[in-house]
Formats: structure tokens, sequence, C-alpha cells
């Protein structure tokens, strides 16, 4: 009997002429060409903090290198605990941990911590509300791998639980610094992680800027359109703004990188300046993310501007090179700036 | 072996099963029903547990050089809170809140409501993994305190049990003990007819651990595995599995045949209670 739900790509392929494009699924560079980039900065940021504070311990399910916790096992090995490809373990673990003093950074890929450890990040960390800090790599679509990996939908699964701070980082500067800000934060927190080379966007737009949990912070100024934005669509967005500025459309970038608690003061004071049309650009499925939160504030606050959202679709992303996928879902500088074009 | 301060008293081990179970059966008449089955049958682990085996205080529950003592089985909240009780942890004067509105004493164990209820168990499968946990951080901090964990057969089930079984060969806890309540009693009938067929302590042994099958309603018995899991020099975690009746020291619920929730008529607690009046230690 045939699966008759999905539609199947069984078919034979020729090798096309030129050159073909690969998957690059693990280290695939998420840049445009002409940004810095920083080494693990994640990992740097740990071992700093955790040299000054004997509470910092490491856990990991086999991902350590991947997740650039490897740069902290390195530096400290008798602070890393290895536990092996047991994701259930590792946050039951480390919910032990905290429970004895200690603040543990678990890390694994995004999928993994939401949806096949979600009951004991739930129960055994949130409920009790423990310190444990989950930073997960991978996330929405930063994988060429299919939907094994793409954590498309992790934010919505995290929003509904409570007192569980939401970080979706935009780049390097964001990275380092959400991590004293995880660890000052006294309840958990789920951060997703941009891992391996990550580039250095924020401070080349706005040179003062600095990551502060909770809050909203404008990146750039314009007149004609506020995009609010969060993690790698906050360096699309930036981008998308350069190409249409051409065109002499202006656009603001509100960059939103705590997803819960939401900086709503923030976001109803610039949404609220009239007549700039609002758009959500979020790397997650437009279901339950970014998009939606501040649709909900806007409207229960009685401010009505013009909206859109820039999202992955309800549905499981096909398998191929990153910047195809980009293109086809809609997340590439191109992609951006023609919607934004195309709704004004 | 020595004996944890706690531990000294001139109270019988016996009584302290025996008292156990009369404020478990108080409270379950309270509500007019419960898991009253469980906290029967686990009378005499806890009461070794608490009263022969680990160190507290009573005015200090969280005391940093107490002994751990996790309760995985949230909805075996009804025995640990008599035995709470009975280590004047809790006030026996809030007995009759049990599962009330406002009661510090919820049906199912939670942390953050009762002193001495060191986690939020009842997602069965949580406990073992948070012990490693804390093992680990009792290890970092030079502690030679110990981990209890007491599950159920049920819990043999749970994927997340055995990832913690692995780590703890993994990482040589030899400050955790955990305690298997093997009742052959889940939701839907027999443990030994769901995922609990093969013989438990060979399976624990095969993975690494120090295993004992014990009866768990015999309190000599079970002093005995509690002294030996507690003196083995071997730098591995340690399982007593511990054999149990449901609804034991109540011979009219002992044999019923469904007693994963036991139901009780109204005029048969008292009944319950005189039961168990006459089966009184000294």
């Amino acid at each position: 009997m045939t699966h008759a739900s999905k539609a199947r790509k069984y078919e034979p392929r020729k090798v096309p002429e030129g050159k073909l494009v690969a998957t690059s699924a693990m280290i695939a560079s998420l840049a445009a060409e002409g940004y810095d980039t920083v080494p693990a900065p994640f990992g740097h940021a740990l071992v700093e903090a955790a040299q000054g504070d004997p509470r910092i311990v490491g856990l990991s399910a086999d991902l350590s290198k991947y997740t650039d916790l490897h740069v902290f096992a390195n530096a400290m090995p008798e602070r890393f605990y290895q536990m092996g490809m047991a994701e259930q373990l590792l946050f039951s673990a480390a919910a032990g941990l905290a429970r004895e003093g200690f603040i543990p950074f678990a890390t694994t890929y995004a999928v993994f911590a939401a949806r096949r450890a979600y009951d004991f990040i739930a129960m055994a960390i949130a409920e009790e509300n423990l310190p444990v800090k989950i930073a997960c790599a991978l996330p929405g679509l930063t994988t060429g791998y299919g939907p094994s990996h793409q954590a498309t939908e992790d934010l919505a699964i995290f929003r509904g639980l409570p007192d569980m701070v939401l970080i979706d980082p935009c780049d390097a500067c964001d990275v380092a610094g959400m991590v004293p800000a995880m660890i000052a934060h006294p309840g958990p927190v789920y951060a997703r992680l941009l891992r391996g080379k990550v580039p250095s966007v924020l401070t080349r737009h706005k040179p003062d800027y600095r990551f502060e949990l909770g809050r909203a912070q404008m990146i750039r100024e314009g007149r004609d359109v506020l995009v609010i934005s969060s993690g790698i669509m906050t360096m699309r967005a930036l981008d998308a703004a350069e190409v249409l500025a051409k065109d002499g459309i202006d656009v603001a970038v509100l960059h939103t990188p705590t997803i819960k608690p939401l900086d709503t003061e923030t976001i109803l004071a610039e949404a609220g300046r009239g007549g700039r049309l609002v758009v959500t650009a979020e790397n997650h499925s437009v279901n339950g993310g970014l998009g939606e939160a501040v649709a909900a504030t806007l409207l229960q606050a009685g401010v009505t501007p013009g909206f859109r959202m820039i999202g992955l679709p309800d549905a499981f992303l096909e398998a191929g090179a990153l910047p195809t996928l980009h293109d086809m879902y809609g997340l590439s500088v191109e992609r951006v700036a023609e919607r934004i074009r195309g709704w004004l | 072996m020595t004996r944890p301060a706690a531990a000294v008293s001139n109270v019988s081990l016996e009584r302290r099963a025996w008292n156990i179970r009369r404020k478990a059966l108080l409270m379950g008449e309270v509500q007019g029903q419960g898991y009253i089955g469980q906290a029967l049958g686990v009378a005499d682990v806890l009461a070794t547990s608490y009263f022969h085996a680990m160190d507290w205080r009573a005015d200090d529950p969280e005391w940093e050089g107490r002994d751990r003592f996790y309760l995985s089985i949230g909805h075996y909240a009804i025995a640990l809170y008599a035995a709470l009780m009975e280590a004047g942890i809790l006030p026996e004067e809030e007995l009759a809140t049990y599962g009330m509105d406002d009661s510090r004493m919820p049906m199912s164990g939670m942390a953050s409501y009762t002193p001495g209820m060191e986690i939020t168990g009842g997602s069965l499968g949580h406990g073992l993994g948070i012990a490693v946990g804390a093992a680990l951080g009792l290890k970092r901090k030079r502690s030679d305190r110990v981990v209890y964990n007491l599950m159920s057969d049920g819990e043999l089930g749970e994927g997340s049990t055995w990832e913690a079984v692995m780590s703890a060969v993994q990482w040589k806890l030899d400050n955790l003990i955990c305690l298997v309540d093997f009742n052959n009693q889940q939701a839907d009938g027999p443990s030994r007819d769901a995922l609990a067929q093969v013989p438990e302590a060979p399976k624990w042994e095969a993975f690494g651990w120090h295993a004992q099958e014990v009866d768990g309603n015999d309190l000599s018995a079970l002093v005995a595995a509690f002294d030996t899991a507690r003196a083995l020099p071997e730098p591995k975690p340690r399982v007593i599995i511990c054999n149990t009746r449901m609804c034991k020291g109540v011979d009219f619920l002992e044999a019923r045949e469904q007693n994963h929730f036991v139901r009780v008529e109204p005029d048969e607690w008292a009944r319950a209670l005189d039961r168990l009046e006459e089966g009184k230690p000294q």
C-alpha cells in the first residue's frame, strides 16, 4: 500500500550542467559576503564566565563539538559532563546539578531539546524554576538536512512553557553577550545558538550595540517600514534595507533577540508611530513565534498598523543547499526585499 | 556500620512502618480514595530509608548534610507525607488537609509545596535522571551524602530510566542508591505483563550496577540490603529491587485483585484501621 498523504520525489534525476550546489549542512555560513566572522563565540564566552564562577558546569549529549561547548570542555575538562546520546538524561541530570547549587549549560540541537526532551525540560527544570541554561544549535532553517534537524517550531513549543526565557540571537555579538545575561538570570533559559564561524553584524550597523536580556533595540531607523525581527533575520532585514534604500524605501529594523519575555513596551512605542508598515521577520514557522507574539501584542493594545509576517511556512521543509532553501522559503535578502517592496 | 544521627531512636522500625501505614490510611480516609495500596506496600521501604539508613534534620529539611530522597513516583506522595510526618518534617496536624484546596500535601508530590519533597515527580521516568545529576553535583562538592531514588516497576518501562541507568555506571556513582518498588501492579494490570517480563536484578547487573532483590515487606531483609548497599566499596551505583505486596497490612484490601487505585467504600476505612490496629507492634 502506498503512502497517500505525502508527495514522493522518487523520479530519477539527470546531473545538471554547470556548478552543483552542495548541502553543506552542518557548517553552512549564514553571512552574506562582507561580514567578519568570530570563531565559536559561545564557547569562548562561557569559558570567560566560568573562570570567575565555579558554579558553572557544561553538559552535552554527544554534540559538544557541534555546539561549540568543546571549547569549554577543552579549557575546563573537569567541569564538563559528556552525557552520551541521551537527551532526556541530559536535561534531567542538568536539573539535578542545578538542585545542588550549580549553573549547568546543557547543549544539543534545537530539535532534540524541543521535541525529544520537552517533558524533562518542562517538569524537571521549568516547573521548579531551576537555573539550567539550554543552548541549542541549528535553530530554524540553518541546515539543509531536512526536518529531522530543522527546528522550525522550537520557539512555538517553548513559548507555551511558563518561566522559560527565550533568546534568538542574531550574530557573534549577541551570542557572546547572552552568556553572562543567561547566568545573571536566576531561572531557566533557552537560547538558540549560532556556532562555528559566526558573523559579526550588529556592531557594524550600530557600534555601541550590546545584548540586553528582555530588550528590543532599534538597529536602523527608517520612515516607511518597521521590521521587527529576531535571530538571523535581523541580519537579513538589515541587508534587505540597504537594497530597498536604493529604491528610495526607508526601512527601520527593530532587533528583538528576547522572544520571551517580549519587550512589548518598545514594540508598541515603535509600531504606534503611525504611517509605517510593520513587518515581522523570523527564522521560525509563522505559527507561534515572534510574528504571532507581536500581532497579539499590537491588537490587544489597539495598535493596528498595516501588518505582514515573514517566516517559514507551516510545512515540513525540503532538504538541500542552504542558500537554495533560504531563497525557496523567503529568508534570503533578495526575497525579503522583494516581498516588502510588493507590500508597499 | 555507623547509624546516622536521625536513625538513633528507641522506636522500633516495625512501629515506624506501622505508623506510616496508619497515617496513610487516615489521609486516604480524608479524601475517600487514593493510592493507599502503594502506600501500605512501600511503608517498610520508607521506614528503612528514613529511620535506619538516611541522615536528615526535622527542623531543617534542606540541611546540606542530609541524604537526598527523590520520590520519582509522584502518586506515592501519600506514603511519603506519612513518612515525613513520622519524621517530624511535616506536622501531623496537617494530615486532615491532604489533597484539599490550599493544602501543602497535593495528591501528586511537588517540590514547591512540601518541605522534604525534594523533586516534582509524577511524570514517570524522571527521578533517576535527576538523581544522576544530583549525585554528580554532590561529588563535585566533595560531599559523602547519598542520593536515594524511589521508583516503581512501571517506570522500568520508560526509556529515560535506562538512559540514567547507563550514565550512573559511566560516572561510577557509588553515592546513588535506587529503590525499585516492585509490586507488579501498574494502571492497566501486572507490570510483568507489560514491559517488566525479564527478572530485574540480572538486567541491572548486566548494565554494571550492584543489584539486590529482597522481600520489600521484610524489615530485617531491607535493613541488611540497605547496609550492603551503603557499605559496598565498589565504585558503582546500587539498586535494591523491593518486592512488595500492595495493601500490605490490611488483609481484606490485599485480597483485592485490581488494586492500583484502590476503591475503598466509606465504611471500609474504619474497618481497615481496625485490621491494622490488630497487627500493631510494640
